[in-house]
C-alpha cells in the first residue's frame, strides 16, 4: 500500500508540468462544439504538439512507435494535463485508444507501419463502427457483411452511434464473413466465430455518413451506411472470422484509466458548484451541502480505485482487467449525480441551456450507456468476477 | 506508487484469518447471538429465543427457554451477577466456553447489569492479545508491534469479516495508556462524547472518552456510575449510554491529542466495516450459487447478479478509500473512508437479506448481525452527517493539490 510515486516516477511528472508549462499557452482558443472542422483541426494539433514533444502513444509500446510507459505514469500524464488545463484526447480517442493499440497488437508489420504513425503525428482521425441499429449490447449479433471478391471484400449494412464518423479518414468496422460454422464452437460461441475486423477509409465509394443529432444538442455521432464497399483483404486485422477476439482486446481499454482526467476535473467542478452554493445562499440548506460532502467521498474513492487498478495493472502486463468494470459503473453514476447537484445548487441557472454545466449534465447521461451499459457492465462484474452462474 | 499490498501485508493479513477461524469459526458467531439475550429474554413469548445453540440451523423451536437466559438479565434495569456462570450456553464440545467466569478477571465487569460478558468470546481474546493484534500501532519499544495504520486496517478488516464480538477498537486505542489492554489482558472502550455511547460496557475495566481536545479515562468506579445500560438491537453488541457530564479524570502520563485517537478511531471502525461489507458479498454469493428455485441456482437470475454486483460496487471504492486514508492519514480521507464503509456494511447487509430471503430473516442466519452491528458502528466515532459536513466545508478551503500525491 503505497501511494508515493517513485523517484522516476515525480521526474516524469516535474518534467511533464515543466512542458505544460510552456506548451500550452501556445494552443489555440478552444472551438466552437457545433464546428466540427475546427474541432478536428484543435484535437489533431494538441495531438501533435504531444507528438514533438515524445507524449504520443505515451501507453502504446516502444515497437508501434508508442513511448512505452507505464500504467503509472500514463496516469500521472492524465492527472498532469487536466490539472494544468490540457485538452482532452477528443477525437483521438478511437485512434488512440481502440484501433491504434489493436493494430498494434494484432496487426502485420506492414499494418502497423501504414497506420500507427498517422495517428501518433495527429493526421488521421479513427472512428469505431461497431453498433448497428439490431446490434447494440449484443454486438455478436451484427449484420453488416463483408462478402470475398476476389482480393477484397464488398461490405454492405450499416453502422449506428459513430462517434466522431463525419470528422473521420478511418473507421475500425466489425464484419460478418462467416456463418460461425467454419469453427468448431459451441452454438453460443459459433455467432462470435464469424466476425471479421477490417479498416474501412471512410472517404471509399458507398459509405454515406449521416450525423445524428445527441440530446445534448450537438452531432457528436452518426449512422453510417454501406453499400457494396470495397475493401481490401489486405487491411483485414487478425484472421478472418477472428474479429471478435481482436475486438475483445480493444474494448478492454475502453474501462481503464481513460477516465482517470475526468475524475480530476469533477472534483474541481465539484468545488466550483459549493462555491456557486455558497454565493446564491444555497449552501445554508444541509441536505445540499450534506450532497456535495458526499460527492467529495465517491470522487475521492473513485481516485484511490483507479491507483488501485493501475498498480494490478503495473503487474499484469499493462492490460486492464475486469476490474475497469466496477470503475466504470461507479464512475458513470457519480458523474451523473455530480452535475444533478450542480443543478440543485444552481437552481433556476440550472435551465439555462446556455450555462458552462449543462452541456456536462446532458453529456453525462451517457455515460451509463456508450461502451457497455451498466446493465452489461453488472453482468460481466457477476458473471467474471463475482463468478455466479451464467444469465440468460 | 503501488498500491497493492505487501507481501508482509497478506501475510499478517492470512494469520490474522486463520487465527480467527481456528478461535472464532462462523458457529461461534450463531451460537453466541443464539445465546445472547434475546427480545424476548425473559421467557415471555418464546421463539427464535429458544434456538439450542447447539444446533444452529434448525429451525427454532417455539416455546422453548434459551439455555442462555437463566444467566442472563432479564431486563436492562436487573443487575446480572458477576461470575454467574453461563458456561452452559455454549455447547461442550466447543472448548474455552464462553462464561462470565472467564471475562470478570479480564474486564473486570463493573457495570452491573450491563451486559456483553456472554458474547465475547474471552480466550479468542486473549489470543488475538497474544498475536499482538490490539498492539498493532504501538511501538515495538513499548512492547508492540509497531506497525502502521495500512496493517491495522488490514486486521481490522479480518476481524469485521469475522464479525468478532467485544470493545475492539477501545482496546486499541487503549493499548499503551491502560495497563492490560496492549496484551489482551483488559477490554477498554472507547467513545467520542458526542455520541456518548459504549459498547460492551460489561466487560470494560475503562474507557476512554475523548471530549473535544481531551482525552479522558474513566476507570470501573467511574464507568459503573455513569453508564446506563441501553437494550442494545444488536445481540452481539451490548450498549450503554454515558448521559450526564463526565468527571474529568486524564490518564496517567500524556494521553495522545484526542483527535489523533478519533481519528484512528473511525478508520478501525471504518475497516471493520469493510470486512462486514465484503463478508456480506461473499455470503450473498455463496448463497446465490447454492440455491436452486425455479430449476436454477438464483444467481443466475439477473435480478440477483444485478444485487450481487451492486453490492461489489460499495466494497470495492470503500476499500479503496480505507486503505488510502490509512496511508495517508488525513482527517477528510478517514471521515470519507468512514462513511464509505458504513454505507457498504449496511446496504451490503441488506442486500445479502433479500438474497438470502426468508432465511435470511431468521435470527440464526448470520445476516442480520452484519446488519445490525453495522447500525451500530455507523452511530459511532464518525457518523454520516458528520463526514459529510467535513468533506462539504473542507470544499470551501483553498485547495492546493488535489489528488493528494503521498
Ligand atoms: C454517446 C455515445 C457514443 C457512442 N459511440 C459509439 C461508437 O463510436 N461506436 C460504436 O460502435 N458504438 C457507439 N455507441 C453505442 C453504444 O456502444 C451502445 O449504445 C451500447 O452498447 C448499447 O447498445 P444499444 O444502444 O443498442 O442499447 P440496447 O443494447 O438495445 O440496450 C437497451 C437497454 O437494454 C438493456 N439491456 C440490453 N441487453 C441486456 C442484457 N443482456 N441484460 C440486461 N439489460 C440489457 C441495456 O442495458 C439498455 O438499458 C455509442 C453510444 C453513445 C450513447
Amino acid at each position: 500500500m503505497d501511494l508515493a510515486y517513485s523517484a522516476e516516477e515525480e521526474e516524469f511528472r516535474a518534467r511533464l508540468r515543466g512542458w505544460l508549462r510552456t506548451a500550452l499557452p501556445g494552443l489555440p482558443a478552444p472551438p466552437d462544439p457545433h464546428d466540427w472542422p475546427a474541432r478536428r483541426a484543435y484535437d489533431c494539433g494538441w495531438q501533435r504538439m504531444l507528438y514533438e514533444a515524445g507524449y504520443a502513444g505515451l501507453h502504446w509500446p516502444a515497437e508501434a512507435g508508442g513511448q512505452g510507459a507505464t500504467p503509472t505514469q500514463h496516469l500521472i500524464f492524465l492527472e498532469e494535463t487536466e490539472r494544468a488545463g490540457a485538452p482532452y484526447v477528443g477525437a483521438g480517442f478511437v485512434g488512440l485508444l481502440h484501433a491504434g493499440p489493436t493494430i498494434a497488437a494484432e496487426g502485420t508489420p506492414e499494418q502497423r507501419a501504414r497506420w500507427l504513425p498517422p495517428i501518433l503525428r495527429g493526421e488521421q482521425v479513427w472512428c469505431q463502427g461497431f453498433s448497428e441499429p439490431d446490434a447494440g449490447s449484443d454486438l455478436a449479433a451484427l449484420r453488416t457483411r463483408a462478402v470475398r471478391d476476389g482480393e477484397d471484400y464488398l461490405v454492405t449494412g450499416s453502422k449506428i452511434w459513430t462517434s466522431h464518423a463525419q470528422i473521420a479518414d478511418w473507421c475500425e468496422l466489425l464484419v460478418r464473413t462467416g456463418t460461425g460454422h467454419e469453427t468448431p464452437g459451441g452454438p453460443d460461441t459459433s455467432r462470435h466465430r464469424g466476425l471479421s475486423w477490417l479498416a474501412l477509409p471512410m472517404d471509399a465509394p458507398g459509405v454515406t455518413v449521416r450525423p445524428l443529432r445527441t440530446l445534448a444538442g450537438t452531432t457528436e455521432f452518426a449512422e453510417v451506411f454501406l453499400d457494396g464497399v470495397r475493401i481490401p483483404a489486405s487491411q483485414r486485422i487478425g484472421a478472418e472470422n477472428d474479429g471478435w477476439r481482436v475486438t475483445l482486446v480493444t474494448l478492454s481499454f475502453e474501462r481503464g484509466t481513460a477516465f482517470a482526467g475526468e475524475v480530476v476535473a469533477c472534483r474541481r467542478v465539484l468545488r466550483e458548484v459549493a462555491r456557486a452554493a455558497r454565493d446564491n445562499g444555497r449552501w445554508d440548506d444541509p441536505v445540499l451541502r450534506r450532497r456535495l460532502g458526499r460527492l467529495a467521498a465517491d470522487l475521492g474513492a473513485l481516485w484511490r480505485l483507479i491507483q488501485w487498478n493501475v498498480s494490478e495493472a503495473q503487474h499484469t502486463g499493462g492490460l486492464p482487467g475486469t476490474g475497469g468494470s466496477v470503475f466504470k459503473l461507479c464512475y458513470s453514476r457519480a458523474r451523473q449525480e455530480l452535475f444533478e447537484a450542480a443543478a440543485e445548487a444552481l437552481g433556476l441557472a440550472a435551465l439555462d441551456r446556455n450555462h458552462r454545466w449543462t452541456a456536462d449534465r446532458l453529456s453525462s447521461l451517457a455515460y451509463t450507456i456508450a461502451a457497455g451499459t451498466s446493465q452489461i457492465q453488472r453482468n460481466i462484474v457477476a458473471e467474471r468476477i463475482l463468478g455466479l452462474p451464467r444469465g440468460r | 506508487m503501488d498500491f497493492r499490498l505487501t507481501e508482509e501485508q497478506r501475510a499478517l493479513r492470512t494469520t490474522l484469518r486463520e487465527l480467527l477461524a481456528r478461535h472464532y469459526p462462523p458457529h461461534r458467531l450463531r451460537e453466541a447471538a443464539a445465546a445472547a439475550r434475546t427480545p424476548d429474554a425473559n421467557g415471555a413469548a418464546g421463539g427464535e429465543a429458544g434456538e439450542p445453540p447447539t444446533a444452529p440451523t434448525s429451525p427454532a423451536t417455539p416455546g422453548a427457554l434459551s439455555p442462555a437466559t437463566p444467566g442472563t438479565p432479564a431486563t436492562p434495569g436487573t443487575p446480572a451477577t458477576p461470575g454467574t456462570p453461563v458456561t452452559s450456553v455454549a455447547p461442550a464440545t466447543l472448548g474455552a466456553p464462553v462464561s462470565l467466569g472467564t471475562s470478570v478477571p479480564l474486564g473486570a465487569s463493573v457495570a452491573p447489569g450491563a451486559p456483553g460478558a456472554e458474547v465475547v468470546d474471552a480466550e479468542c481474546w486473549r489470543a488475538l492479545g497474544r498475536a499482538g493484534f490490539f498492539a498493532v500501532l504501538l511501538p515495538e519499544a513499548s512492547g508492540g508491534l509497531g506497525l502502521g495504520l495500512p496493517e491495522a486496517v488490514l486486521l481490522f478488516e479480518e476481524a469485521g469479516r469475522a464479525l468478532l464480538p467485544g470493545p475492539l477498537v477501545g482496546t486499541a486505542l487503549a493499548a499503551g495508556l491502560v495497563p492490560g489492554a496492549a496484551e489482551g489482558e483488559a477490554m477498554v472502550g472507547a467513545l467520542d462524547a458526542r455520541h456518548p455511547l459504549l459498547e460492551y460496557p460489561g466487560v470494560c475495566r475503562a474507557a476512554l472518552v475523548l471530549d473535544g481536545a481531551t482525552t479522558r479515562l474513566l476507570d470501573t468506579g467511574e464507568l459503573a456510575r455513569c453508564a446506563t445500560p441501553l437494550d442494545s438491537l444488536d445481540p452481539l453488541t451490548p450498549l450503554a449510554s454515558l448521559p450526564g457530564p463526565l468527571p474529568a479524570r486524564h490518564p496517567p502520563g500524556r494521553p495522545p491529542g484526542a483527535s489523533r485517537l478519533r481519528q484512528e478511531a473511525t478508520l478501525l471502525t471504518a475497516a471493520l466495516q469493510l470486512g462486514s461489507a465484503a463478508r456480506s458479498v461473499e455470503t450473498a454469493v455463496a448463497h446465490a450459487r447454492g440455491r436452486t428455485q425455479f430449476g436454477r441456482p438464483i444467481g443466475a437470475f439477473q435480478a440477483v447478479q444485478h444485487l450481487c454486483a451492486g453490492m461489489l460496487e460499495r466494497l470495492e471504492p470503500a476499500r479503496c478509500a480505507v486503505y488510502a486514508a490509512a496511508v495517508t492519514g488525513t482527517a477528510e480521507e478517514s471521515a470519507a473512508a468512514k462513511l464509505l464503509a458504513d454505507e457498504a456494511a449496511i446496504h451490503n447487509a441488506r442486500d445479502c437479506l433479500q438474497v438470502h430471503g426468508g432465511t435470511g430473516f431468521t435470527w440464526e442466519s448470520e445476516v442480520h448481525l452484519h446488519l445490525k452491528r453495522a447500525w451500530v458502528r455507523a452511530a459511532q466515532w464518525t457518523t454520516a452527517q458528520e463526514a459529510e459536513e467535513l468533506l462539504a466545508a473542507e470544499l470551501l478551503t483553498p485547495e492546493t493539490d488535489w489528488p493528494r500525491n503521498s
